[in-house]
C-alpha cells in the first residue's frame, strides 16, 4: 500500500525526536556515577516510575501488534491484552518488593544476593541478553513499519534511525533519561488511546466506511462445460484463469480495467465471485498489486461491517454509541474480514486476500486465530494454554521490567509504582479492544501489515490525529527499546564484566563500559530488526515472554519461597529454560513456515511455555537437591 | 560494584505479612485466570453467552480480569501500608 507522508507528520516526528534528545542532553551532565547510570540513582518518584513502567512495558507489540491482531482476528487478539496485564499481578504480589530488597542494578544482583555465585552471574546475564534481544527484535520491526507511512522512507532506514536515536538516549544518560522518555511516552500513549477510543464510540458504526473506501464487487457466474462464465460481465471482463487452492477456488479476470482475482463462493445454490485483493510476483520479476504496479494505486484498504443489527433491526449507521451498545451491536452484526491465501500459477506466485463474512458472535469470542473451537485438536489447545501461561509468568521475569524496581527509593515505592503501572496498563489494554475492533470496521486496514491498524484508524479521523498517533507510536518504540538496551548494557557491564569476570574498573570506567555495551547492543538490534522485517510484532513478543518465563521466573520464585534452593540449581534452571524454550521455538511450525518448510516442524507447538517452564522448575529442584546447600551460601 | 541495595530504607518488620497476603492474592487471581483459560479451551462457545447488557461472557470476563487486577492491587497496597505503619512506625513486633 502507498502511504502519503505529510508535513505535519514530519513536524510531530521531529518534535518527538528533538524532545527525547533534549531530555538525554539535560540528564547527561547529571549522570556521573554507575548508580546514576544503571538505576537513575534510586531517586525516581513512585508515581513517575509507575507511568514509566507503563511506558517501558507498552511496547510496539501492545499498541501496534495487539490492535492489529484484534482488527484481523477479533477477540483472540484481546487475549494477548488479558495475558500481558495478568502477568503484572505476579509482579506486584510476588516479585516487586523482594526484587527491590535484594538487588541493586540488575535482576542478577537479586538472584545472586544470597550466593555470590559465578554460575548465577553468568547464566542470569546471558538470560538478560537473550530475552532483551528477543524483545528488541519486534520493537525494531515495529519501528520499520511506522517510519514508512510517517516519513515515506524505507523500513530499513526506520530501523537504523530508531537504533541510532536510542543509542544516543541510553549512551548519554542511561536510566535517568530512559525513565523520563518512558514517562512522557506512557502518558501520551494512554491519552491518545483514550481520544481514539472516544472518537470511535462517537462516530459509531456504518456499513459504508467512507467515500475513499473501495466498493468491493460481486458477480454471478454459471458453470458450463468449458468452465465458469460471468453472467453480466462489466468492461468486457472474462475469466482467464481458474485455480483450486485447498478447499477454495479462485479465478482471475481480465477486462479493460485490468486483471483482478476473485474467490468463488456459493450462496443459495448460486455461484458468486467476490472481489479479492492480490499480490503477484511474476516469473519475470514484476510485482503487481491487483494486476498493476503499486504506483497505479489499485491496492485498497479493507475491513467493513457487512450488516449492522441495532435493536434487532438492520441499519446503515448507528450514530454515537455507549460502551455496551458498541459490543452488543458488533456481536449482533456481521463483519467482512479479508483472509490471505497463497498459491502458485504457471506465471507467478500469488497471494490473495479474499473477503470472508464473519458473524459478530464468532468474532467476539475465541476461535479465529487460536484453534480452540472449530478445527481444534489437542495440540492447538495446548498451544493456546502455553501462550497464556507464558504471558502470565513472563511479565515478572522480563529484565527490563525488573530493573525499574531499582530506580525508586524503597520497596514500598516499588510496590506503589507497580500499582500505578497496573492501573495505567490495564486502562490501555481495555482501550485496545475498542481501537482494534474500531479499525476492523472502519475500512482502514492494510492487508500487508496488520501492525498499522491503530495509526490507520487514526488517519480515518484526519491527518492531524494520524500524525500525532504515529509520532506517539514512534515514541513508544523509543521508550521500550531504551529500557531494553539499559537492561542489556547492565548485564554486560555490571553482571559480566564487573561481577563475573571481576574486572576492576573505576566508577567512571563502569559508566563508560555501560555506554559502550549500549552502543554494541543497539547495533545488534538494528541488524536483527532488519532480518526479521515482516513478522507480527505481538507474536514475536509472545515468544520473548516465553523465554523470560522459562529462564527467569522459576529461579526468582524458588529463590524467594524454597529454602533448599542452591546457586547451582538456579544456574542450571536458567540454562535449561533458555535452551528448551529457544529449541522449541526454532523447531515450531511458525518458524518452519519461515524456513520454507511448512508442515514439517517436528514439534507441533508454537509457544514453548507449557513444556519449558515446568522443565526449568524441575531442573532447579533436582539440581538443588543434589547440591550441598551449606557449601554454597555466601560468607 | 558489590551487592546490596541502591538506597537505604531501614528495617521492614511487615515483610512476612506482606509475603503471605501477596501469595494469597496471587493464588486467588491465578484461580480466576485459570478459570478463564479452561473455559476458553474446553468450552469456547460458552464465551459467547450474553451475560451483561447484551455483552458476552468473553468481553465481560476479559474486562473483569483487568479490573480485578487493579482492585486487588489497591487492596494489597492498603493492607501493606496499614501493616507497615503499625509495625514499623510504632515499633511493633513482626
Amino acid at each position: 500500500m502507498i502511504y502519503e507522508p505529510s508535513l505535519m507528520a514530519v513536524i510531530f516526528f521531529v518534535t518527538i525526536v528533538l524532545g527525547v534528545l533534549g531530555i538525554s542532553w539535560y540528564f547527561a551532565g547529571k549522570t556521573r556515577s554507575s548508580q546514576s547510570y544503571f538505576a537513575a540513582g534510586g531517586t525516581i518518584h513512585w508515581g513517575i516510575n509507575g507511568i514509566a513502567f507503563a511506558g517501558d512495558y507498552l511496547s510496539a507489540a501492545s499498541f501496534l501488534g495487539i490492535c492489529g491482531m484484534i482488527a484481523t482476528a477479533g477477540y483472540d487478539g484481546f487475549l494477548y491484552s488479558i495475558g500481558y496485564l495478568a502477568g503484572w499481578v505476579v509482579a506486584l504480589f510476588v516479585v516487586a518488593e523482594p526484587m527491590k530488597r535484594l538487588g541493586k542494578y540488575t535482576f542478577t544482583d537479586a538472584l545472586d544476593a544470597k550466593f555470590n555465585s559465578k554460575g548465577i552471574q553468568l547464566m542470569a546475564a546471558i538470560s538478560t541478553l537473550v530475552v532483551s534481544l528477543c524483545y528488541l527484535i519486534p520493537q525494531m520491526v515495529g519501528a520499520g513499519v511506522l517510519i514508512k507511512p510517517l516519513l515515506g522512507i524505507d523500513r530499513v532506514w526506520g530501523i537504523i534511525g530508531v537504533g541510532a536515536i536510542v543509542i544516543i538516549i541510553v549512551a548519554t544518560a542511561g536510566m535517568k533519561s530512559t525513565t523520563y522518555v518512558q514517562f512522557i511516552k506512557g502518558g501520551l500513549l494512554i491519552v491518545f488511546s483514550l481520544i481514539l477510543s472516544g472518537l470511535i464510540l462517537f462516530r459509531g458504526f456504518s456499513t459504508d466506511p467512507g467515500e475513499d473506501y473501495h466498493k468491493y464487487q460481486s458477480r454471478l457466474v454459471s458453470e458450463t462445460a468449458s468452465g465458469l462464465v460471468i453472467e453480466n460481465p462489466q468492461n468486457g471482463e472474462t475469466i482467464i484463469k481458474t485455480i483450486k487452492a485447498g478447499d477454495l477456488s479462485f479465478v482471475k479476470t481480465l477486462s479493460s480495467q485490468g486483471s483482478i482475482w476473485w474467490v468463488v463462493n456459493s450462496q443459495k445454490g448460486q455461484l458468486i465471485l467476490d472481489e479479492a485483493l492480490s499480490l503477484e510476483k511474476t516469473n519475470d520479476g514484476k510485482v503487481l498489486y491487483n494486476g498493476a504496479p503499486m504506483e497505479d494505486r489499485k491496492f485498497y484498504n479493507v475491513g467493513h461491517l457487512n450488516e449492522i443489527i441495532m435493536d434487532k433491526k438492520a441499519v446503515q449507521a448507528t450514530g454515537p454509541l455507549d460502551i455496551f451498545s458498541f459490543f452488543r451491536i458488533l456481536i449482533d452484526s456481521s463483519i467482512t474480514r479479508f483472509v490471505d491465501k497463497s498459491f502458485t500459477t504457471d506465471d507467478a506466485k500469488v497471494t490473495v486476500w479474499y473477503p470472508v463474512v464473519t458473524a459478530g458472535e464468532e468474532l467476539m469470542r475465541p476461535g479465529i486465530k487460536f484453534k480452540v473451537d472449530k478445527g481444534s485438536d489437542f495440540w492447538s489447545k495446548l498451544n493456546f494454554i502455553s501462550l497464556m501461561m507464558a504471558l502470565f509468568f513472563g511479565t515478572a521475569a522480563l529484565p527490563h521490567v525488573l530493573i525499574r524496581y531499582y530506580t525508586v527509593p524503597s520497596p514500598k515505592d516499588a510496590r506503589k509504582s507497580t500499582i500505578v503501572a497496573i492501573g495505567a496498563i490495564g486502562l490501555f489494554y481495555v482501550l485496545t479492544l475498542f481501537m482494534g475492533l474500531g479499525a476492523a470496521a472502519s475500512g482502514v486496514l492494510d492487508v500487508e501489515s496488520s501492525n498499522m491498524a491503530a495509526p490507520l484508524l487514526a488517519r480515518s479521523f484526519g491527518v492531524v490525529l494520524f500524525s500525532l498517533v504515529s509520532a506517539v507510536a514512534f515514541a513508544t518504540i523509543l521508550g521500550t527499546v531504551s529500557g531494553l538496551i539499559v537492561a542489556a548494557s547492565g548485564a554486560v557491564a555490571h553482571d559480566l564484566m564487573d561481577r563475573y569476570m571481576g574486572i576492576k574498573l573505576t566508577d567512571d570506567q563502569k559508566v563508560m563500559a555501560g555506554k559502550i555495551a549500549a552502543i554494541i547492543v543497539g547495533l545488534i538490534a538494528i541488524v536483527l530488526g532488519i532480518l526479521f522485517m515482516g513478522m507480527n510484532v505481538s507474536f514475536l513478543v509472545g515468544l520473548a515472554f516465553a523465554v523470560a518465563a522459562s529462564a527467569n521466573l522459576p529461579a526468582i520464585m524458588m529463590l524467594l519461597f524454597w529454602k533448599r534452593t542452591t546457586a547451582r540449581g538456579i544456574a542450571a534452571s536458567i540454562g535449561v529454560g533458555i535452551i528448551s524454550s529457544l529449541t522449541i521455538i526454532l523447531l515450531s511450525p511458525s518458524m518452519f513456515e519461515r524456513y520454507g518448510m511448512a508442515g514439517m516442524a517436528p514439534i507441533p507447538l508454537d509457544n514453548p511455555g507449557v513444556i519449558s517452564i515446568p522443565l526449568s522448575f524441575i531442573t532447579l529442584v533436582l539440581v538443588s537437591l543434589m547440591t550441598p546447600k551449606k557449601l554454597e551460601v555466601k560468607k | 560494584m558489590g551487592h546490596g541495595p541502591a538506597t537505604d530504607w531501614g528495617e521492614d518488620k511487615a515483610i512476612a505479612y506482606k509475603t503471605r497476603i501477596g501469595l494469597i492474592l496471587v493464588s486467588i487471581y491465578g484461580l480466576v485466570y485459570l478459570g478463564f483459560i479452561i473455559i476458553n479451551t474446553v468450552f469456547p462457545r460458552l464465551m459467547g453467552l450474553r451475560i451483561l447488557f447484551g455483552v458476552n461472557l468473553a468481553v465481560v470476563y476479559g474486562f473483569s480480569l483487568i479490573i480485578l487486577a487493579i482492585v486487588m492491587g489497591i487492596i494489597y497496597n492498603g493492607l501493606c501500608t496499614k501493616k507497615e505503619d503499625l509495625l514499623n512506625k510504632r515499633g511493633g513486633k513482626k
